[in-house]
């Protein structure tokens, strides 16, 4: 018992672990609850697309501030936000389908973002950061933006709580109930811009739809109301966080991967044991 | 409450006039005008593509007309938040997780200032709209409990708790069995003394002509619009259906036989 007390104190003695469990608690919280309407509304691909698409944002300032790390959450913000209302206005207006619409920009971004990295000799290294994160470095300052930036989107995901609720269910409705559903729908793309900025520290950008999906999906499987599946995915998410980050450091395994693996294994576990909950009720219909 | 119309109550409640709808450059409806008094029930009739659908997205504001005038109360509808449309139910995503009192109270939405949420009062509408329809015990329920009927009589409880006072349905009675129809068409008549307007989309002619006041006759342009008995001829139904339907001579007189009834099939508009 002692052992196993000192095994999960023990890495908290030192303070960047301190820190990253906090960041990913907290990232994990805004991605789970922002990642509910990303799997209801089906936009798995514009999140991945949207994260990889601030590459070039992130690595433009990366040149511009001579490779100083704290413009840089500014730097994601802004190309985060111009790259969803970008991919959402084209997607709408392009004569050919969204998802190949969505996927042309996500790569020809993807691919200048790389291309101005490569400029930098220490190429390699700095990209890794970008597409990977690195939980394990966030500073105070960055658990003060994850704090006021992620508690903003929560408040007005709650605060517009009928409105997303409607406009995801059944647009039409919302129509007829006269809501300012093209500036909702915006404003849902913003939210999750800013949730992929907030979060960039921690996951990077290869990984982030995982933390956007991953637990929100996990939650669908077990939960019947949106405040239920919203609140199930922040605690999943948390968890996967935690239990993620000792994982990292106890097998000396990336932060970001060790996370996202932690989170489908607990979908898998989820998927699992609902397949056979309801192939017990098709064998014993009765319920008895 | 979102900003909306008030309403000109000498007006009719829905007047459409010379309505054309043009979609990536083909005619979905031509020529569409009629008007509707408050508590009227009209059967809107016609093969799949004939523009139900687009018609009643045109009448509840949510597409454009390509030239014409549709006027609720007297003005465009685009204001108003006493239309309500009702999807077909292959539309809906059954899997949404919300219960069926969730769905009913996204109609009390238009009633609610924005960032605010359901007053207990707000609550007792939902569950009063819910015994109207006979789903009180079922509030409870995630939708995708729910039969074809249940669902059905859920989305009339959402319009009636959005207080709509003419409802737009898109193939209601498609796919329910006899028992789920019938008590459906029961909850019409509830409906109508409540004075609520409504529109419905069906492909059943028997329907249509013993249950509502008026059919209206569907094929992107109006084949006809009156009293069953006037609308209901053979040769308008040839003219609206083509070949498609069949008439039968029987000894109670004629019968249409519509070839792509009940065939599950959605309406492509």
């Amino acid at each position: 018992m002692n052992a196993l007390l000192d095994a999960l104190l023990q890495p908290l003695s030192y303070a960047f672990m301190q820190r990253g469990l906090v960041a990913a608690v907290l990232v994990g919280i805004v991605c789970a609850v922002v990642g509910t309407y990303v799997v209801l509304r089906g936009m798995a691909f514009f999140g991945d697309a949207l994260a990889h698409a601030i590459l070039p944002g992130v690595a433009l300032g990366y040149l511009v501030s001579g490779g100083a790390r704290e413009p840089l959450f500014w730097w994601a913000l802004g190309a985060s936000i111009v790259s969803a209302l970008g991919i959402g206005a084209i997607a709408r207006k392009a004569q050919i389908k969204e998802d190949t619409a969505i996927g042309i920009i996500f790569a020809g971004m993807f691919a200048l973002g790389i291309a101005l990295i490569s400029s930098v000799r220490s190429y390699a290294v700095d990209l890794s950061h970008f597409l990977f994160g690195d939980v394990l470095a966030v500073s105070l300052r960055d658990l003060g933006i994850i704090v006021v930036f992620g508690g903003l989107v929560i408040l007005v995901v709650f605060g517009l709580y009928k409105e997303f609720l409607t406009l995801s269910f059944d647009p039409v409705l919302a129509t007829t109930l006269r809501m300012p559903v093209g500036l909702l729908n915006n404003l849902l793309l913003v939210l999750i811009a800013v949730t992929i900025a907030v979060s960039l520290q921690t996951v990077g950008v290869a990984l982030m739809v995982a933390m956007l999906v991953t637990p929100a999906a996990t939650a669908f499987l077990l939960t019947k109301r949106l405040p239920y599946m919203m609140a199930l995915g922040a605690a999943l998410a948390s968890l996967a966080g935690v239990v993620g980050l000792y994982l990292s450091y106890y097998l000396s395994i990336a932060s970001g991967a060790a996370i996202v693996l932690t989170s489908t294994a607990i979908f898998a576990l989820a998927w699992t044991g609902r397949a056979l909950v309801q192939s017990r009720q098709q064998h014993d219909p009765a319920g008895a | 409450m979102y900003p909306h119309t008030s309403h000109v109550h000498n007006q009719p409640i829905l007047d459409v006039h010379e309505l054309n709808v043009r979609y990536n450059g083909h005619s979905v409806l031509q020529e569409i005008t009629f008007h509707l008094h408050a508590g009227e029930q009209v059967a809107v009739v016609g093969p799949n593509g004939a523009g139900k659908s687009t018609l009643f997205k045109v009448i509840a504001g949510v597409l454009s007309p390509s030239s014409g005038q549709v006027n609720v109360f007297g003005s465009g509808p685009v204001g108003h938040v006493c239309i309500a449309y009702i999807p077909q139910r292959s539309q809906v995503d059954w899997h949404f997780p919300v219960t069926v009192a969730d769905v009913v109270m996204m109609g009390r939405s238009a009633k609610l200032r924005p960032l605010t949420w359901p007053s207990k009062q707000d609550w007792k509408l939902v569950h009063e709209a819910l015994a109207t329809v006979e789903m009180s015990d079922l509030a409870g329920r995630q939708i995708s409990q729910l039969s074809g009927g249940q669902q059905q009589r859920m989305f009339i409880a959402r319009s009636l708790a959005q207080e709509a006072e003419l409802m737009l349905m898109d193939e209601p009675l498609a796919g329910l069995d006899t028992p789920a129809q019938e008590s459906l068409l029961a909850l019409l008549n509830r409906l109508q003394q409540k004075n609520v307007t409504v529109m419905v989309a069906t492909h059943d002619l028997e329907q249509a002509a013993r249950y509502f006041d008026r059919v209206l006759l569907l094929n992107r342009h109006m084949v006809g619009f009156g009293p069953a008995g006037q609308v209901l001829q053979p040769e308008k139904l040839m003219l609206a259906y083509g070949g498609r339907l069949h008439m039968v001579e029987t000894e109670g007189g004629l019968l249409a036989l519509d070839d792509n009834c009940c065939d599950g099939s959605v309406d492509p508009t």
